[in-house]
């Protein structure tokens, strides 16, 4: 399954979940927000949305800013 | 002395100073100026996680989001879709609603865009967020702004990382005297004398980043600016003797030999 994360192209063996991505990146799911294909991805929801082929995920966290 | 705290968007703060966390030399840094400077709020940023080091320092590990509001910018964003896509994230991210729009025009003066700022405003009240508004001197598109939903209205004093220090004191002066939200000026400070300043005018707070994170000691710094801001406040509220054209002796004539 191609998925593009961040901005970079990933080839990843489903089937996966947003929670199962996470895992496998190794990012702790509380300090990260998801968006799939543009839409957020509620925290509660992580188990249960299961990834697809040619989704655009975006992992982000809070940095230092001003 | 009496209670001087002030409210934004329901919270009550006793420090008047809000701080960056950006263009610290290091996280720990970054904590150490923010314990000094006694700041309660603090901007963040959102990015996208490093997934080759998914386990390098974290500004949560460092500042404590439990003890400061954290405050999530739209730095970067040059139009209302994008500043409004990165605040749904951060919400989503944060679990909170008060966040800092800043729509930006170019990116040589990193002066707002008005009008995309005061659209972004209203989708974004619409959507339950309370946004804290960075916004040009100019009194007209502040008071746009606090009618577009801003729970605080935030003019630049000078370009952003500039540190010019308040370049028009009558329209930062003009817009607090029409705001019915609180005013902060946001942006342009370069050095404590500016804070007392923006205090004196009467602003509800200031908020930095780059004044205290490129100082040669941002921990003095983020100290001197807990000063000036608490100075300048008190100054405001003593009120100010009428400046004179002539002297105007200190020690009685009366009895003089």
């Amino acid at each position: 399954m191609r998925l593009t994360i961040n901005g970079e192209v990933q080839d990843l063996a489903g089937p996966l979940s947003v929670a199962g991505l996470l895992e496998r990146l190794r990012v702790d799911r509380r300090k990260v927000a998801v968006e799939r294909n543009l839409a957020i991805v509620p925290r509660a929801a992580y188990e249960t949305a299961m990834l697809e082929e040619g989704d655009r995920i975006e992992i982000v966290a809070f940095i230092g800013g001003g | 002395m009496q209670d001087d705290s002030w409210s934004v968007a329901g919270r009550t703060y006793s420090s008047r100073l809000i701080i960056g966390t950006g263009k610290y030399k290091s996280y720990e840094e970054n904590a150490r100026a923010l314990e000094a400077s006694g700041a309660e709020i603090v901007t963040v940023a959102l990015r996208r996680v490093n997934l080759s080091d998914a386990n390098q320092p974290r500004l949560t590990d460092f500042i404590d989001p439990k003890r400061y509001t954290y405050l999530p910018n739209t730095a970067g964003c040059y139009t209302a879709e994008e500043a409004i896509r990165t605040l749904r994230l951060a919400r989503e991210a944060g679990g909170w609603t008060l966040v800092k729009l800043e729509v930006l025009a170019d990116r040589k003066t990193l002066y707002p865009d008005m009008i995309e700022t005061i659209r972004s405003t209203e989708l974004l009240t619409k959507e339950g967020f309370e946004v804290m508004v960075y916004c040009t001197d100019d009194p007209l598109m502040a008071r746009r702004c606090e009618e577009a939903g801003a729970v605080a209205v935030m003019p630049l004093a000078a370009p952003i990382g500039s540190g010019l220090g308040i370049q028009n004191p009558i329209n930062i002066r003009l817009i607090i005297e029409a705001a019915k939200v609180p005013v902060l000026v946001d942006a342009g400070v370069g050095t404590a004398s500016d804070a007392a300043i923006a205090m004196e005018l009467g602003c509800d707070g200031v908020l930095m980043n780059t004044a205290i994170a490129e100082a040669r000691d941002p921990v003095l710094m983020a100290s001197a600016m807990r000063h000036a801001v608490i100075a300048g406040r008190e100054a405001y509220r003593a009120g100010r003797m009428k400046k004179k054209m002539y002297a105007d002796p200190s020690s009685p004539l009366a009895g003089l030999i």
